[in-house]
């Protein structure tokens, strides 16, 4: 190809064939061909598998946990077998499920078609990101099995190097895990930068794949520090060199101090890239340009980068600097704001717009209630001597599971639901998934609205007992729990059914002018069977479908496709 | 399955998802860039634990840094930029097409970093003959300080995981070695050169800082 900056393109109008006899799900058969692939969409299904069964035996522990707290004192688990249960959920559900759940088996699956490429940069590199998820998970069941790990998921120091449990183990998986997680970081930005197709200029560029690409950094800068972390953790468990042993002259804070150098960008890993499907699906549902284009795409980056600087708003009971506080307190508010942004941008675009109410968009405005409600906890939480009342409370667990369930989980669903199509080429029961997001929505908030109360009166967090007072909060939570469960099981039904028997779905099945909806459905083993050349944002409504889909005309294998009608010579870059 | 069949023109490295040579050379440089980054912030953890230690026991830093041989240190630092010199020369050979000049600086470096291992190794031995051990296995009595084992605990940390990448960057110059004696590599294609030879400088730019926050300190 020539490089010169600008070139005319013959571009083509492509109409995506209807329920195509060969597609990347039936290209290769078999159980090797799975095994072996380096397709990202079907690295991104194995991983959406994978995450499926690790929220499942998460979500399984929540529920024990819930029915042990349905009355005081013990009922069927003791206190130390709590204390296991409670940080397999935690550790399992951060690590397992939420740090890889959008960004490694949606993201996977949907960016390099976002994108118009054929494939992440690197898809040697993906598959063996899958595989050392795959190990770090192997080496934590292993952990599981012989003799499980009591330090909830934070692994503070000095408790965490000497419990009798088997943290090593379990510290090594995730120290393997976040080895997948940088690789998928590292993979993102390179396929980002350097894999777009012809036209996908930055300011063309889908929310998600913005998303995706403040997620990346953060994945990128704050995992090593986990992993250094862990390392000396081991290193502390197996030689004992002391570094976070205050008997040998080392200092546990500095663990802390670790910890959330990592975990709290970690928590914005998981929401950042929440953030990116709401976008889409708030859009396509609402048949309108997105508000405030680059204000959402820049404020993901602002999130991303102020994410950096908050983490000692953890440690304000931890015996920190009364001045460190302070500036860690406000730069906690300052995350307010991008976020914000964002709301507002989406509620804009919301407005008279032409709302369809199908499963995606019922969960995308279940998010915006649910994180509004976990964001303003947030702040609340962030403000000096509320958090001293408020530490290590029930009001930070059910802050938190706003955030993360009512957040991240709410926008994996939508995303899960609006691709569901183009990964499988089936559609699914709408009438079961209102009912199931109805359910979800009603045991969430009965569940978590509860513990804001009890939380507040003085429920301190990681009790297996508490004092009767707190009995009717813990009895609706629990109620809460099980419905949300009833909700999940309905949701396996009928994806199953969806699957095995689901009606076929067209290629663009919600009218989307964004870019993956130009392709088959399932999509093609290459993703597209043309290059696409693209001319107008994935958000323009207003603009004539056919104008959108267009690509080079002849094909990636060599052959060209007759080009019968030349419908544009369009003037775009080059590759970017 | 990697290998394409782009067009009837493309070359046999060229994988199948990406347009064209160049394209596919900038990924692989701009992924080993950013996964430079990380390795620095892998290290950033223990030079920041190395900073708060020293804030915290300054005298203990100037005394125990008597127990290493600065000669030797030395030593291993020129060594280090010695194989980064070279490993820069074997690219240029590579760009060159000259794929003898290109292995010939290949066994350099494999050498100049097993002479630093070497000598790695033997300081260690000098330390563990002492009972210079990390942590609680501490045993050494030369030093006026109770705190001491932190200090080797901090040095073995960093110089230990600096030397587990010395020895992952020979596995991979090895690996660059069988490929160039294979004939893989030339004027168009010598990008696992390029790119190995960017994570041998950053292995050698870590070295650089530790040499004088460990060595040099009074």
């Amino acid at each position: 190809m020539e490089t010169s900056a600008l070139k005319r393109l013959q571009v083509q109008r492509f109409k995506p064939e209807e329920n195509p006899e060969i597609h990347y799900l039936n290209s290769e058969r078999g159980l090797w061909s799975w095994l072996s692939t380096v397709d990202h969409k079907r690295i991104g299904l194995m991983y959406l598998a994978s995450i499926a069964i690790f929220f499942f035996i998460g979500g399984v522990l929540a529920l024990v946990l819930r029915t042990e707290l349905l009355s005081p004192a013990q009922s069927f688990l003791d206190a130390d077998v709590y204390n296991q249960v409670f940080t397999l959920h935690g550790a399992i559900m951060i690590f397992f499920f939420l740090v890889p759940s959008v960004p490694a088996a949606l993201g996977n699956f949907i960016l390099p078609i976002q994108l118009g490429a054929k494939d992440v940069a690197f898809p040697r590199l993906n598959l063996a990101s899958f595989y050392i998820y795959t190990i770090g998970t192997v080496f934590t069941l292993v952990a599981i099995i012989t003799g499980a790990v009591d330090t909830g998921w934070t692994f503070y120091t000095p408790y965490s190097t000497e419990t009798g449990t088997n943290v090593l183990l379990m510290t090594l998986g995730i120290f393997i895990l976040g080895f997948s997680s940088i690789l998928t970081g590292v993979n993102f930005i390179v396929t980002i930068h350097k894999m777009r197709a012809p036209g996908m200029t930055w300011s063309k560029l889908p929310l998600n794949v913005w998303s995706l690409y403040a997620t990346s950094i953060i994945q990128v800068l704050a995992t090593p520090v986990l992993a250094i972390t862990l390392l000396l953790l081991v290193m502390e468990r197996a030689l004992g060199i002391g570094i976070f042993d205050p008997a040998l002259g080392g200092d546990p804070v500095l663990f802390q101090h670790f910890f959330w150098f990592y975990s709290h960008p970690a928590v914005y890993i998981m929401i950042v890239p929440g953030f990116g499907v709401i976008s889409e699906v708030i859009s396509t549902f609402s048949r309108k340009h997105i508000f405030g284009y680059w204000a959402i795409a820049l404020s993901s980056l602002a999130i991303a980068f102020i994410g950096f600087l908050v983490w000692g708003h953890h440690m304000f009971t931890a015996g920190q600097s009364s001045l460190a506080s302070m500036v860690f307190s406000f730069l906690t508010f300052l995350v307010g704001i991008p976020t914000g942004i964002k709301i507002f941008n989406w509620l804009a675009t919301m407005y008279k717009g032409s709302i369809d109410l199908k499963a995606p968009m019922l969960y995308a405005m279940v998010f915006l209630f649910l994180f509004t409600i976990g964001g303003f906890t947030g702040i609340m939480l962030g403000a000096l001597s509320v958090d001293i009342h408020l530490h290590d409370t029930y009001f930070v667990v059910a802050h938190f599971h706003y955030v993360m369930m009512g957040g991240m989980v709410m926008a994996l669903l939508a995303g899960l639901h609006y691709w569901w199509p183009k990964m499988f080429g089936k559609m699914y029961s709408e009438v079961y998934a209102r009912i199931s997001c109805a359910l979800i929505f009603i045991g969430f908030n009965l569940a978590f609205l509860p513990q804001f109360v009890m939380g507040a009166q003085g429920m301190p967090r990681r009790y297996f007992n508490y004092i009767d007072q707190f009995q009717p909060f813990h009895q609706l939570s629990t109620m809460g729990a099980y419905i949300m469960g009833v909700g999940f099981v309905i949701m396996f039904f009928y994806l199953l059914h969806s699957l095995v028997r689901g009606e076929k779905a067209a290629s663009n099945p919600w009218g989307s002018r964004a870019l993956e909806w130009q392709t088959t459905s399932p999509a093609a083993p290459h993703n597209f069977e043309h290059t696409p050349v693209v001319i107008h944002g994935p958000y323009d409504y207003h603009k004539p479908m056919s104008e959108f889909q267009l690509g080079i005309a002849h094909g990636h294998h060599g052959e060209s496709h007759q080009p019968e009608t030349l419908e544009t010579v369009a003037e775009t870059g080059t590759r970017p | 399955m990697a290998h394409s069949t782009a067009s009837s023109s493309a070359p046999a490295h060229l994988q199948h998802h990406f347009v064209d040579s160049d394209q596919q050379f900038e990924s692989s440089k701009m992924g080993m860039w950013i996964f430079l980054v990380t390795e620095i912030l892998f290290f950033g953890g223990l030079f920041a634990a190395y900073i708060v230690y020293r804030a915290w026991y300054p005298d203990l830093y100037v005394q125990a840094s008597t127990q290493l041989d600065t000669f030797w240190g030395a030593v291993n630092t020129a060594v280090l930029i010695g194989s980064s010199l070279t490993v820069a020369m074997a690219i240029r050979s590579a760009q060159l097409n000259q794929i003898k000049g290109l292995i010939i600086n290949l066994y350099i470096t494999i050498g100049l970093a097993f002479t630093f291992m070497v000598i790695k190794y033997f300081e260690y031995v000098h330390k563990f003959e002492k009972g210079i051990f990390p942590g609680q296995y501490y045993t050494y009595e030369g030093i006026a300080h109770e705190k001491a084992n932190i200090f080797f605990s901090i040095y073995y940390m960093m110089t230990g995981l600096h030397g587990l990448h010395v020895i992952i960057g020979i596995g991979l110059m090895i690996w660059l070695l069988v490929k160039a004696k294979k004939g893989a590599f030339s004027a168009e294609y010598y990008t696992p050169v390029e790119i190995t030879g960017l994570y041998w400088h950053l292995v050698d730019v870590i070295w650089i800082f530790l040499f004088p926050l460990l060595y040099l300190i009074d």
